[in-house]
């Protein structure tokens, strides 16, 4: 259960869809990581849910395949389009999809009881426990609340015990209160459990806190994919440049200050040591892995590495680029800190003060963090 | 009560006729309601509106149709003689076929309402969750169409015990075999017996009354038909 175990051996989801409607098309061919949460973003009819749809065999591409670990779900040249129900997958709906006329529990047990037992790796104690419905288990779905009807509806997919988790909006259909009350319970299952995860959405937000690998989508066809930290730093996909700009950055806990309450994270790419950033916060174990999130307003430049002020965290940067910003009188500087990609946003005064190009070392000083997880 | 045994012959004989339609047609109205809830084919308008014809026609249409289909030189009658059923017409077979054909509209409509309904989602609920699609039918469907499945068996009920026109072609006045309570009042009429005519007469307001009543007040969807 234990997210790191066999991460290596995770073999890639690999799809490669065709399909052709009167008035939209999706082609993609696309490799998937098979551990950790995979976003497709895009604007609407881009073809995301088409996409997600496809690899749950409730759309039958035109032309196809799909392989997953090792297991061949659709290949059209070969005949082979494996029906729905023989696909190892949970389906997480954007309205939750509940069946009326059962209990929760019935809800829940409607899938786990459909898999042979020796197949069943997530326990119905375990997946209402991760997702808070103990005490719903009697109730009909019409008695939930929606966010509770979602939460039920990510449990039921998870009883299945899936190879492949896909999550179509899940929580475009609530309001603001709903998210932040079932996203940290969506952290915990990326946390918890080793099933990889397709994430449709089209929210910065969610994509920011909870994605590993970004998929960019845009008319059908595969605009980007990289790793989350990368593609939020890309300011010319299509959906995305509309957006606040934010940075991704990962780390992991390796110490607290309990006497300011700071707490030392250090950055890290691939593992090598790096800087080390504090922020105030609880303490974490050490070792813990962390995701920031910077946004880039809350980043500014200077030349010096000293300064006396009540700045924490100063890094070493190098500008990669610079580009527009939302308005004229910005602009926005594209970083290297430690192999991350790092986004501020500086009045173009100061810009041409600090005669800001490509290939510069300064300092990014980061005003304000939040940890993500 | 001056009902004859003749008359009590009818009642039971319409019953057992109404009964048999009944789950008949509920057996062969599923499928075609399913049918036309899901096919994306061309040909759903043609079959919908076949399925909807009893519902304009006059009863003597359909029965004469059905009478020279049922025919020795009829294409059912030539099917059933070959299979040494002889003909159907006059027989309480015969019946059974006529009211099925003349009451399809009122249980294909109520399912396929309730059908309708449902909605695809649920289905691809089932699917993502393990049920093939004659496990997800009997868990999911059946239980989420229930109402639309009694409205659908009362209409049909009902309906073939208000039959006359169909059966008078097809069936004729054969006591305990055709005679059904509508044709047995037409028969009293005939003979001045008004009497008993207003107790079977009566009977029938009442029965049908309180089927209505049962279907209106536990359903507010009920059939399209209507």
């Amino acid at each position: 259960m234990s997210r790191t175990s066999n991460l290596s051996e995770a073999a890639p989801i690999q799809i490669q869809f065709e399909v052709n409607h009167p008035g939209f098309s999706l082609d993609v061919d696309l490799t998937l990581p098979g551990r950790g949460v995979t976003g497709l973003f895009g604007p609407s009819g881009s073809g995301k849910t088409t996409c997600l749809r496809c690899m749950a065999g409730l759309i039958r591409p035109d032309r196809g395949r799909m392989r997953i670990q090792n297991e061949t779900w659709l290949d059209t040249a070969r005949g082979i389009a494996l029906p729905t129900h023989r696909r190892a997958l949970g389906y997480v709906f954007q309205e939750p999809s509940l069946f009326p006329h059962l209990t929760v529990l019935r809800n829940l047990r409607f899938g786990m009881q459909r898999v042979a037992p020796d197949m069943r790796h997530v326990d119905l104690d375990h997946a209402t426990h991760l997702l808070g419905i103990d005490h719903l288990l009697g109730r009909m779905p019409h008695d939930l609340s929606g966010g509770e009807r979602q939460r039920v509806g990510i449990a039921r997919a998870l009883l299945t015990s899936p190879r492949l988790l896909l999550m179509d909006e899940p929580l475009a259909a609530l309001d603001q209160q709903r998210k932040n009350e079932i996203l940290p319970y969506l952290q915990r299952l990326h946390a918890e459990l080793a099933i990889p995860v397709i994430y449709v959405s089209h929210s910065t937000e969610e994509m920011a806190r909870l994605v590993d690998h970004l998929v960019v989508l845009d008319h059908g066809r595969e605009a980007a994919s990289g790793p989350i930290g990368e593609m939020l730093g890309r300011l010319d996909l299509p959906g995305l440049h509309a957006i606040q700009a934010t940075s991704v950055l990962t780390g992991e806990v390796l110490s607290h200050d309990a006497a300011f309450g700071l707490l030392t994270v250090r950055l890290h790419r691939d593992r090598t040591i790096g800087q080390t950033i504090r922020l105030v916060h609880p303490v974490r174990p050490a070792g813990t892995s962390m995701r920031m999130v910077v946004q880039a307003r809350d980043v500014s430049l200077s030349l010096q590495a000293q300064a006396d002020d009540s700045i924490l965290n100063r890094l070493p940067a190098i500008v990669t680029s610079l580009s527009n910003a939302d308005d004229p009188n910005h602009v926005m500087v594209h970083l290297d800190v430690e192999g991350s990609v790092l986004l501020a946003r500086i009045t173009r005064y100061s810009s041409e003060r600090l005669r800001v190009m490509p290939g510069q070392r300064l300092y990014a000083q980061i005003k304000g963090i939040s940890l993500l997880r | 009560m001056p009902l004859s045994n003749e008359d009590f012959a009818a009642i039971a004989l319409t019953l057992k006729l109404a009964s048999l339609s009944t789950l008949l047609l509920l057996i062969i109205c599923t499928p075609i309601a399913w049918w036309l809830t899901h096919t994306r084919s061309r040909m759903k308008g043609v079959v919908g509106a076949v399925v909807a014809l009893p519902l304009v026609l006059p009863p003597t249409v359909i029965g004469f149709y059905l009478l020279v289909a049922m025919g020795p030189n009829g294409f059912v009658g030539q099917f059933t003689t070959a299979m040494g059923w002889g003909t159907l017409p006059f027989t309480f077979t015969g019946l059974v076929v006529g009211s099925i054909v003349y009451s399809l509209p009122f249980v294909v409509q109520p399912l396929q309402n309730a059908f309708e309904a449902i909605g695809r989602r649920p289905l691809e609920a089932a699917a993502c969750l393990r049920a093939g699609p004659w496990d997800t039918f009997r868990t999911v469907v059946l239980p989420l169409a229930r109402p639309g499945f009694v409205t659908a068996a009362i209409l049909g009920f009902a309906h073939t015990v208000g039959e006359f026109g169909v059966v008078l072609m097809i069936g004729g006045n054969i006591p305990d075999r055709t005679r059904v309570v509508s044709v047995q009042i037409f028969d009293h009429v005939e003979a001045m017996e008004y009497a008993q005519a207003h107790w079977l007469s009566g009977g029938m307001v009442v029965f049908s009354f309180l089927i209505l009543l049962a279907l209106y007040s536990t359903r507010r969807t009920y059939a399209r038909v209507f």
